[in-house]
């Protein structure tokens, strides 16, 4: 392609500006949304664009969440490029209809500004709303930064309705730390990014020429190969979804894998983490690095379907895991991403020590000194061989 | 204008909802379905909430449906409905397509006047070129005959069993015409298909205006209410004559009887051929007479006699 031709523009944008401005150059047909701090400024921003005629869709004004997957589920499977915002309470208003979006193979892109679940009530990050909907079939990917929000979300796109995926892909971005931080985004030339996601091809929808009957009755003799299906689908797109995000490096210069490593190769402890966090726990093992200690860090981008290969090629022969979770499972032994990790290695007799650090609930913050912290405690398991704590409590006032 | 059909003769031979369903024996829901879907002469992407419908006419590998048809679930019929007129909307504008099928939500009372309320409202608010039916059979029949917000007074539902304390389901029926049109809506009405062609014309009418219309559909329900398949439409009929279904449309706002009743029939003959009726005393009877004489002095109906 043409250097000369190409347009990059580097603009300051915070994490809410950087998703409209790709659901924008993706040239959606249908936003339905409905406001929820802090996913608010998405769907104000998006507002704007099409008052404004910078983009040419039908905005939906819902009157629920509930409605606002529904009407983009619809609008979807008319044929139509789709998406839809919502964080925490909004997120699960539309868990019924997450699972039948999976199952009715719709490609909707929704982004999740994640926020803590009620109650009590709070506004602030967390990632208990997108954890809560971990197993509705949804492809889940999770951005690091503004930069990240704005790739992942055009990547989404080509992802969701990939022929041999149609399913539906969450872009989750951490509320505040990313919505609504400015930080210098690189936005492509427009030619691009049209060639990247070019139109949906209009097929497989509801059509006078087709006829289709969507959303049968599936009973015991047919339910359980239709809800497979779209299993098989989820565990196949992760070979779409690294296709994407090498093409993606090709053409925009920015590669996306699975996971995000850093200082892995000679690491005895390791952290796993998601979400924009990774950047203050990357700041603790540098730190940590320099006082020669051997510890890394492994951020998952692909959450949804899980990177198990890569994992367990990352995480074999490492003494030591700790795993940030910034949600719950009450009643359980650790939080769900330490239930994933520790489901990797379950056959095996070499494993490793695995901690689990649940940090960050309902906006707490997680500063550079607890992830030195779950970083030295995991250093601790990876030396003695002692796990003292499978699941800690990190910053709680107990 | 609309090209109304002038009698029935008229519609389309094509039977759009195909034969060998799963719907009971008399069900006048099936009957509704089956009219309506004439009247839109295939032309039409059909949304149904999940009830007796979508489950009796889609059950994998077979449906019944020869035009589009798409069902998410209960409570979500009217934003279903939005959506996909959204994208019919979007999707012309930008020369994507040029298909400009008619979008038609059937819904139940269930999911139309109560956990489908809410996206009624707003698919209505939002002016969505979409034309939404509910077939009332005044009760939750997919699930076995329990009381809805259109559950008529007086009626044995399965949730208001009569008993020595209880003369059925205590309240009246919602009145869901007048809050679709308090919505200002362009076009409402009521309709039952034991007057197929006053049914048929009003879906037409209802596709012909531009923005949301609403049809509240009463459908006997053998099985539900009770009474023999072979009375269904017989059933409907004394409905109307009764005063207790009175057949009206509301173009934008101003009402107007349809089907002029000049000479009521006594609430009883509609109650009596009815077994979740058959608990009631003279006392409840009057009630509900007393409720049709209401509906007459408001329609524009005749005296009983």
């Amino acid at each position: 392609m043409a250097q000369a031709q190409v347009q990059v523009k580097r603009l300051p944008l915070a994490g809410y500006e950087a998703a409209a401005h790709a659901v924008k150059m993706a040239d959606v047909d249908v936003i339905a949304a409905y406001p929820i701090t802090p996913q608010t400024n998405i769907v104000e921003e998006l507002a704007t664009m099409v008052a404004n005629g910078e983009l040419d869709a039908e905005y939906v004004h819902v009157e629920s969440e509930h409605s606002a997957i529904s009407a983009v589920v619809g609008a979807s499977l008319t044929g139509a490029r789709v998406f839809t915002a919502t964080s925490s309470q909004g997120l699960a208003l539309m868990h019924e209809i997450l699972f039948i979006t999976a199952t009715a193979r719709a490609p909707v892109v929704m982004a999740v500004v994640n926020r803590a679940l009620s109650g009590p009530i709070n506004i602030w990050n967390d990632h208990s709303d997108a954890m809560a909907e971990r197993d509705t079939g949804w492809i889940q990917l999770w951005a690091l930064n503004a930069q990240e929000v704005f790739d992942t979300i055009l990547q989404a796109y080509r992802i969701a309705e990939d022929n041999s995926v149609l399913l539906p892909v969450m872009v989750n971005l951490d509320g505040y730390i990313l919505g609504h931080t400015v930080e210098a985004v690189e936005l492509p030339d427009e030619k691009l990014v049209k060639d990247f996601v070019p139109s949906r091809p209009l097929q497989n929808r509801l059509s006078l020429k087709t006829c289709y009957t969507v959303g049968v009755m599936g009973n015991p003799d047919y339910y359980y190969e239709m809800k497979y299906q779209a299993i098989d689908a989820l565990e196949r797109s992760a070979d779409v979804i690294k296709k994407v995000g090498e093409e993606f490096g090709e053409v925009f210069g920015r590669r996306y894998k699975p996971l995000d490593l850093y200082y892995v190769e000679d690491a005895e402890a390791l952290l796993i983490s998601m979400g924009s966090t990774a950047g203050t726990a990357l700041a603790a093992v540098k730190r940590m690095r320099k006082r020669g200690e051997k510890v890394g860090l492994v951020r998952i981008w692909m959450y949804r379907p899980f990177p198990v290969k890569e994992l367990r090629d990352v995480l074999k022969g490492v003494k030591a895991v700790g795993v940030v979770d910034r949600a719950t499972c009450p009643g359980a032994i650790g939080g769900p991403v330490f239930a994933d990790i520790a489901t990797l290695f379950s056959n095996d007799r070499e494993k490793p020590l695995l901690r689990d650090f649940i940090a960050g609930l309902g906006g707490r913050d997680i500063r550079i000194e607890d992830f030195e912290y779950m970083l030295n405690k995991t250093l601790e398991a990876a030396k003695t061989g002692i796990v003292d704590k499978i699941c800690d409590y990190v910053g709680l006032r107990w | 204008m609309a090209q109304l059909f002038k009698n029935l003769k008229e519609l389309p031979r094509e039977e759009y909802l195909a034969s060998g369903h799963r719907m009971c024996p008399g069900c006048m829901s099936a009957l509704a379905v089956r009219l309506i879907l004439k009247a839109t002469k295939g032309n039409t992407i059909v949304v149904t909430p999940t009830g007796c419908l979508e489950v009796a006419t889609t059950t994998y590998p077979d449906t019944a449906w020869r035009v589009p048809w798409v069902h998410i679930a209960f409570e979500n019929a009217g934003s279903v409905a939005s959506g996909v007129e959204a994208a019919l909307k979007a999707l012309n504008r930008k020369g994507k397509t040029d298909e400009k099928p008619h979008v038609i939500a059937i819904g139940g009372d269930g999911g139309t006047a109560d956990i489908g309320f809410q996206a009624l409202s707003g698919l209505l608010e939002r002016w969505h070129d979409v034309v939404y039916i509910c077939y009332d059979n005044e009760a939750y029949m997919n699930t076995g005959i329990q009381r809805s917000s259109v559950t008529p007074y007086g009626a044995s539902t399965t949730t208001t069993p009569a008993g020595k304390k209880s003369i059925g389901k205590p309240t009246r029926k919602k009145d869901l015409v007048a809050v679709a049109v308090a919505h200002g809506i362009p076009y409402a009405a009521t309709a039952i298909p034991s007057y197929p062609l006053d049914l048929v014309n009003k879906v037409v009418k209802a596709m012909e205006v531009e923005g949301p219309a609403f049809i509240h559909v009463l459908c006997p329900c053998p099985p539900g209410w009770r009474f023999p398949e072979k009375l269904a439409v017989e059933v409907g009929k004394l409905a109307v004559q009764t005063g207790l279904w009175p057949l009206y449309e509301v173009v934008n706002g101003e009402y107007k009887l349809t089907v002029p009743v000049p000479k009521r029939k006594p609430v009883e003959e509609y109650l009596k051929l009815q077994g979740r009726f058959k608990h009631l005393t003279q006392k409840e009877i009057a009630e509900i007479q007393r409720y049709a004489d209401e509906l007459a002095k408001k329609f524009g109906l005749g005296p009983v006699g």
